[in-house]
């Protein structure tokens, strides 16, 4: 399959991957960090998307402007930019999710890294009739400052025509993780983490045509029934970084069935209507794809997708798992373990650290807790 | 070196008075029919007052654990139920409390609601979730957007909008009408209490400054917990005319001051006494800070002709809810405002939004004024993260330094 071996390498190396695109693309590269990103609105401005996940560990230019106790994720992405490797991006756009990025993006537009840069200052609530017209007056705010930068005209067209793409990959992804979902022999776990990154990484027009193509080659595969007798289990929590976690889960035994991760489920749950203004039918999008824990859409509303969907890829177990100084993701997991609890269903949880664990010191967990299923 | 014992200041002993009056009233407030509101610091306070529901505030609560050093301990209770030890300790501790009424007070008292402006940090948003599930009480969000740069005129109108939703949910909660005159007495006897504050915070542009950023960590309770009342009035015209007093007799905070500094961020609760003892042995007086200039800071966007829809900006453009560059703007103001020598910086492991950008300011004002700064690693409450040897040393290299400045200047 040749787009798993594109999959892989931008996966690999996103750098590289994106020193090419800057190379020979004429669209320039918008970073971000967050699944809060409207990846509509930077493609029709004409700008590639380009997800941002940091360096890991030897952080050390970051250290003089942020302290130790703030999560690598946020430091390993000012590194980079730092070291001089993010020379590729036009911009960057900062979602206001945590504490942490609120204050990256600041430093970020101090020290003027990149020529463009933009907050977008989402509400923090999700669930109101305030927040949602708010909501949609700052993906405008956002719209005419892309445009005034780039000395052009969005029409109603072009981000017709992003959304039709986004939806597109959306859809893609959608359909592969619920065919691997149901069968999960038919795609190594590694190989489905590789698309999952990818996505945030590759062309989106090409990427939707691949992801199709992948969709279609697994069609057929398998043999459409849940019982391989191999442990299910469910993957919760925020960013993760660990780049063999669908592997190392493999190898111990069991097989990750559904997530609830910023980089997987939540970046590409929910369409947006094709129907509706575009602007509007974004923001509906945010307010009922599954919720971030630094927003708001009532007090058990995670506790319930979660449950949902552990009943729904009928899963033994979930493995939570976010990054070390995490607050939204740290504050939401004693509540999230209870939910679990009440209804009988393991979990374990590992926090993602500075330094990652090693391989084997992590299958052995895994294989511990998957015993005890 | 002359040392002469420094006379106390006689308003905090009303201060305790106060304060014990009014965790009273707050305990009893189901005998005598009242309601009582958690809310966060940074809130809205004055529709609650005009509503006669007593405002709880459990940031104050987590000083006051702080200062009676049970905080490891109820930290590490937190940390058993499974929250990370990463996360602010304020939140920890008071999460902690609630299940087994813990504390040096036993426990707030139950809430009726509970009510988060999120203008200080997204943890509170997070906090107030956890008590709302555990107490299974109403919770009203007012998410005021951050300002990087600017309060935006969407961010205005949504702001607005959300304080009508914050009445309708008050009188929801109550089965009571607001009353539109009461908030106009209310916003008034805030904003004079704020501004009396402000007073009392100025008077530290005397030399020697009357008061320290430690007598102002205490008498803030205050204009924190009884903005709106007459009592929170009283009080502070008091202590103004006292520390007036204490200017015309020359009173300092401190017997010899020779270095004047800067405080930010939140007080290291276990320490104060300390650290209050430590810069006083070196003659240094902490004559501002950023926190408790914090609950005046906004004064400029409230009118008091429109108190609750002016109330938007205000609430919204306080100190931690704006970039690190207004925030070094505001500082820089400060120095020359208090005619500061050095900036000593808490960098506050519980604090995020207030401690991530520290380094940035710290080199702003090096730049724009030339003026030293020393960090300290510490926690508000949770005291397994300070390191008295080493904050020590710090404290005294840094005091050598200034020293070195002072008598460079001179000759
Ligand atoms: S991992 Fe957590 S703290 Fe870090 S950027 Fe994401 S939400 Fe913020
Ligand atoms: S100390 Fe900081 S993080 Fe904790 S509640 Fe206060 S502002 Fe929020």
């Amino acid at each position: 399959m040749d787009s798993m071996q594109t999959f892989r390498e931008a996966v690999a190396n996103p750098l590289a991957y994106a020193e090419e695109y800057h190379r020979t693309k004429d669209r320039p590269l918008m970073g971000y960090l967050c699944s809060y990103a409207p990846e509509e609105l930077i493609l029709a401005a004409g700008l590639h998307p380009f997800r941002l996940f940091g360096a890991r560990g030897n952080i050390h230019r970051a250290d003089a402007h942020l302290q130790s106790y703030c999560c690598s994720l946020v430091r390993g992405v000012l590194e980079e930019a730092l070291a001089g490797k993010l020379g590729f991006l036009a911009g960057v756009i900062f979602p206001h999710t945590c504490d942490s990025i609120q204050r990256l993006s600041d430093i970020w537009r101090l020290q003027a890294i990149t020529p463009f840069h933009a907050d977008l200052v989402l509400p923090v609530k999700l669930n109101t009739e305030s927040a949602k017209i708010y909501l949609r007056e700052v993906l405008s705010r956002l719209k005419s400052e892309l445009e005034a930068w780039r000395g052009i005209t969005i029409t109603e067209d072009d981000l017709r025509g992003a959304i039709a793409v986004m939806n597109r990959v959306r859809r893609g992804l959608q359909d592969i993780f619920e065919r691997r979902s149901v069968s999960p022999g038919i795609l190594s776990g590694a190989d489905l983490q590789s698309i999952a990154r990818a996505s945030f990484l590759l062309d989106r027009r090409e990427l939707s045509d691949q992801l199709a193509r992948i969709g279609d080659d697994l069609r057929g595969k398998g043999n459409g029934t849940v019982d391989n007798g191999r442990k299910r289990l469910v993957l919760a929590g925020g960013f993760c970084d660990l780049p063999e976690i669908y592997g190392i889960i493999e190898e111990a035994g069991a097989d990750v069935v559904g997530d609830d991760l910023c980089t997987g489920a939540r970046a590409y749950g929910g369409m947006i209507d094709e129907d509706k203004e575009p602007l509007l039918a974004m923001t509906e999008r945010y307010l009922t794809r599954p919720c971030c824990p630094a927003k708001h859409q009532g007090l058990t509303g995670r506790g319930e997708h979660l449950l949902r969907l552990v009943r729904e890829k009928e899963a033994d177990g979930v493995v939570f798992t976010w990054l070390k100084f995490c607050d939204p993701h740290a504050f939401d997991y004693p509540y999230l373990k209870a939910f679990l609890d009440q209804a009988g269903i393991p979990s374990l949880v590992l926090e993602l650290e500075d330094q990652l664990p090693g391989e084997g010191q992590l299958q052995t967990r895994f294989e511990a807790f998957i015993e005890t299923i | 070196m002359e040392n002469k014992e420094i006379p106390k200041i006689r308003a905090v002993k009303r201060m305790k008075e106060i304060m014990t009056a009014y965790y009273i009233e707050a305990k009893t407030a189901r005998d005598s029919g009242k309601k009582v509101a958690w809310i966060t610091s940074g809130g809205p306070v004055e529709p609650l007052i005009a509503m006669d529901i007593i405002p709880v505030y459990p940031e104050n609560h987590g000083a006051m654990i702080g200062a009676s050093k049970m905080g490891v301990d109820l930290c590490q209770k937190a940390e058993a139920m499974g929250y990370a030890p990463d996360l602010c300790s304020y939140a920890r501790a008071d999460i902690a409390c609630a299940p087994i009424d813990g504390g040096p007070i036993g426990g707030l008292p139950r809430p009726d609601m509970l009510i988060c402006c999120n203008n200080i940090c997204g943890t509170v948003l997070k906090w107030y979730e956890v008590q709302a599930r555990f107490f299974g009480v109403p919770l009203f969000i007012l998410d005021t957007p951050f300002c990087h740069t600017a309060f935006t005129p969407e961010a205005k109108k949504y702001v607005l909008c959300q304080i009508k939703e914050y009445i309708q949910f008050l009188e929801t909660t109550t089965g009571r009408q607001f009353d539109h005159d009461r908030i106009k007495e209310v916003g008034r006897l805030s904003l004079q209490a704020q501004r009396l504050w402000q007073a009392v915070l100025d008077m530290s542009m005397n030399k020697p400054a009357p008061l320290s950023a430690f007598d102002a960590f205490f008498h803030l309770a205050l204009i924190v917990t009884l903005r709106g009342t007459q009592i929170a009035v009283d009080y502070y015209q008091e202590l103004l005319a006292e520390i007036r007093e204490r200017v015309d007799k020359g009173i300092g905070a401190i017997p010899t001051e020779r270095y004047r500094l800067l405080w930010d961020n939140l007080p290291v609760w276990y320490r104060t006494k300390w650290l209050s003892e430590k810069f006083s042995s070196l003659e240094a007086c902490l004559v501002a800070d950023t926190y408790t200039s914090a609950w005046c800071g906004s004064l400029k966007y409230i009118n008091e002709d429109n108190f609750l829809d002016s109330m938007a900006e205000g609430y919204s453009r306080i100190y931690l809810n704006i970039g690190i560059d207004e925030m070094a703007k505001e500082i820089i103001g400060m120095i020359d405002k208090y005619q500061v020598d050095g900036l000593v910086m808490h960098s506050n492991r519980s604090c995020k939004p207030y401690s991530f950008g520290q380094y940035d300011i710290q080199r702003i004002i090096r730049e724009q004024t030339g003026i030293p700064s020393l960090i300290i690693e510490a926690d508000m409450v949770d005291e397994r993260n300070f390191s008295e040897a080493q904050v020590d040393t710090r404290i005294e290299a840094f005091m050598e330094l200034l020293g070195g400045n002072k008598t460079a200047l001179a000759g």
